[in-house]
């Protein structure tokens, strides 16, 4: 029996376990719409732009640990979905995305709504595809679905004639997926193990530089164990944060640019850094010459082109992280000759050591009676929701305060642009995050800039009943900007004040959602339990002291020891 | 240092270009490339010349193993291999060099492949190193055009069975 292509396509999202999917309609999908509008198990949000579509299936993806679909037309839809899919690139997140296209035809053509959208996302997709012929149109979709979800995670584009969309086809059986040229590496190879066992063994200083490879490959139980069971303190990248729970005496928080004294610290003093799932990304190293400089480097990566790329690493091991550490704890599990305690009491003056940097510049902020201080409303999110909220954010200095204030303790609770730093992320991500866990606080910690970015998908949060709660620390400036124009252009804030600014609040109640305000520290947290009890979107506007600045920080190009403090 | 890799892929539509735009988004220089198809005719190889320090060769290669529809690619520096290239050449060739220019071809065992009262165009197909050579030489009397292919490259069969 034959079907069209666009049941063909509905049946795909069945077999691949797709409930939800992200969109906007026009003229290219309309029969794929038609479509939907006939297939009752699935659910499509109507999002207001086609970049959120992109940012919300980015956390649905990130939150669940599957592959996050969006759906667009032609031309200005597909062009719409490229900062989207460009972050999600970068952070290596599983997804899917359909482009309509003009019929096969008139490719080529300039016709109406027509966009080389393959070669345009070419340098930032995993991989993609134009289906030409009916026929690959399955096979096209279950091969998008595996590249998506398998090796080290990424977008992958399909792009969708509407005469292939339409056309008549037999639905050929799922097999299980062969492909010649892509065969990505899971297993450790027992060697480098033993290898690198062998060297955290004789370690007296070691570190755990733990990044977004641990939350995608779900390997956070396995190296908290093995965290714990060397002690080993651990370090995470913004995208690793929640890989190993922040409360836990030996994190030392986030490193990098605006990482704590003590990880940084800890970076540059250690004799082995264990890298798991990080990339040595700029933001982290600083000055490459001076980051890890006496250390010995393992670096665990599914990505063989990551391990190397920006420093020179003794003992690389390609391979899934989670398997890769669970062979490293079955590996001391087994040895004869390690003893826990006998370590623990090796590594001793090391974290004494640290604990010593703890106490000297602890992560803080200094506190005032008449001003809300954003740190202070983060830590109150933290308090208020018990640690427990999925966190999203904008970016700029509320990317940062969230980041270093909630302290994360589980996996897949905090979703942030990392690679990319898209301002606009945090909100669509908001929605697709709920979508996601419909019974999870979510909360968007927001710039007062950054939120204007996509701030139309109110109408998408309020239609799917996604009760979202956007903290807006609200400074009136885009703040990060404003906080590099302070440190090194002399105070000459060139285009970083937000002269007009919408009222936040009575932009809430014109969607329909609730607004709420604070001027005054005592009012922070009436604020947060009346929006944490309201069942609706919230937009919290905390009115925060404007030229308050994210430290530490290590100006760009300095070594990673070289940091401001507070 | 001067690489030649040697790149299987898949002969699909846009292939090329994923090799390219790589080499460009990622500020690697190509200095000569040559493509077409295998004895497999879904599968093409692609010979690329390019400069860079061993970090660099390094991540060319993984990167390029990166793409989806890369098969193999190998560091020809890394086995034994033969490397041609072709250049046409046109040389200015008058009464008093016509002679001169016709010997140098001969020692080169190049080819004149076209002839006017003026010039002569010669085929040569050597390594880069005898092509240049030839370039030198003709130099002084006068080069017109140079045409040149990019490398091409074949490993060496094992000499003992
Ligand atoms: C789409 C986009 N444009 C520009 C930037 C550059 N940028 C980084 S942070 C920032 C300021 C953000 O302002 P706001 O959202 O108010 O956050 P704040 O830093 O004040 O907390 C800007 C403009 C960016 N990251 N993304
Ligand atoms: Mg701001």
């Amino acid at each position: 029996m034959k079907i069209t292509g666009t049941q063909a396509i509905m049946k795909c999202l069945k077999e691949q376990n797709v409930n939800v999917i992200f969109g906007f309609p026009g003229g290219a999908v309309i029969d794929l719409y038609d479509e939907i509008m006939r297939t009752e198990w699935l659910t499509h949000v109507l999002v207001r732009h086609e970049q959120a579509a992109v940012h919300a299936a980015d956390a649905y993806a990130r939150v669940r640990g599957e592959v996050g679909v969006a759906l667009v037309t032609s031309g200005p839809g597909a062009t719409n979905t490229v900062t989207g899919i460009a972050s999600a690139y970068l952070d290596s997140i599983p997804m899917v995305v359909f482009t309509g296209q003009v019929p096969t035809a008139l490719i080529g053509n300039d016709a109406f709504q027509e966009v080389d959208i393959v070669g345009i996302t070419r340098p930032c997709t995993k991989h993609n595809y134009l289906v030409k012929d009916p026929k690959d149109l399955v096979p096209t979709i279950r091969e998008a679905f595996h590249i998506a979800r398998t090796g080290r995670p990424g977008p992958v584009l399909i792009d969708l004639p509407k005469d292939v969309m339409a056309a008549m086809i037999t639905f050929p059986e799922e097999k299980p997926i062969r492909m010649r040229t892509y065969r990505p590496t899971y297993e450790p190879h027992p060697g480098q193990i033993e290898k690198a066992c062998q060297a955290m063994l004789h370690a007296k200083r070691p570190v755990l530089y733990i990044g977004g490879g641990v939350i995608a490959s779900n390997a956070s139980d396995e190296v908290t164990e093995l965290g714990r069971k060397l002690s080993i303190p651990v370090t995470m990248t913004l995208m690793g944060l929640g890989g190993f729970p922040g409360t836990d005496p030996l994190s030392l928080g986030m490193l990098g640019m605006h990482g704590t004294y003590y990880a940084n610290m800890a970076v540059a003093e250690c004799d082995l850094l264990i890298a798991v799932g990080a990339r040595f990304d700029d933001r982290v190293t600083g000055r490459i010459d001076a980051f890890a400089p006496e250390a010995e480097i393992i670096h665990i990566d599914i990505d063989p082109a990551s391990i190397s790329k920006n420093v020179e690493v003794d003992i690389p091991i390609v391979a899934d992280c989670r398997q890769a550490v669970a062979a490293m704890n079955s590996w001391f599990n087994r040895a004869k000759d390690f003893d826990r305690d006998k370590v623990a009491q090796r590594h001793e003056p090391w974290l004494e050591k640290i604990r010593g940097w703890k106490d000297k510049h602890p992560l803080g902020y200094l506190e005032e009676t008449d001003v809300i201080k954003p740190q202070f409303v983060v830590e109150k999110l933290h308090e208020l929701t018990h640690g427990d909220a999925i966190i999203t954010t904008e970016v700029g200095q509320n990317q940062m305060w969230a980041a270093q204030f909630y302290q994360f303790n589980k996996p897949r609770h905090f979703m942030t642009s990392g690679g990319l730093g898209v301002m606009g992320y945090g909100f669509p991500a908001a929605i697709g995050a709920q979508m996601a866990a419909p019974d999870k606080v979510v909360i968007d910690i927001a710039g007062d800039g950054s939120i204007q970015m996509n701030i139309q998908e109110m109408a998408t949060a309020r239609q799917y009943h996604c009760p979202v709660k956007i903290a807006i620390l609200n400074n009136n400036y885009l703040g990060m900007v404003r906080q590099w124009q302070e440190l090194f252009y002399d105070k000459r804030y060139s285009n970083t004040t937000l002269d007009v600014a919408p009222d936040f609040v009575a932009l809430a109640r014109a969607y329909g959602a609730v607004g709420l305000r604070a001027t005054k520290p005592s009012e922070v947290e009436p604020v947060i339990k009346e929006a944490l009890a309201t069942d609706n979107l919230v937009i919290m506007d905390f009115v925060i002291s404007r030229e308050e600045g994210v430290y530490p920080m290590v100006p760009a190009g300095k070594a990673t020891t070289e940091m401001l403090l507070v | 240092m001067k690489h030649t890799i040697s790149v299987l892929l898949q002969n699909k539509p846009g292939v090329l270009s994923r090799v390219t735009g790589l080499f460009s988004g990622r500020g690697f220089n190509i200095e000569s490339l040559a493509v077409n198809q295998t004895l497999d005719p879904e599968v093409s190889c692609l010979t690329l010349v390019t400069t860079g320090p061993d970090s660099i060769i390094e991540q060319i290669t993984k990167q390029l193993h990166k793409l989806i529809d890369v098969i193999k690619v190998t560091d020809m520096r890394e086995v034994e291999c033969v490397e041609r290239e072709m250049a046409l050449i046109r040389v200015k060739a008058e009464a008093a060099t016509r002679a001169e220019v016709l010997r140098i071809v001969d020692i080169f065992r190049g080819k004149v492949v076209d002839v006017s009262p003026k010039s002569y165009a010669i085929e040569l197909t050597g390594d880069d190193k005898k092509i240049q050579a030839l370039i030198d030489i003709l130099k002084p009397i006068g080069i017109q055009e140079i045409v040149r292919t990019g490398t091409i490259a074949m490993a060496r069969a094992k000499k003992t069975p």
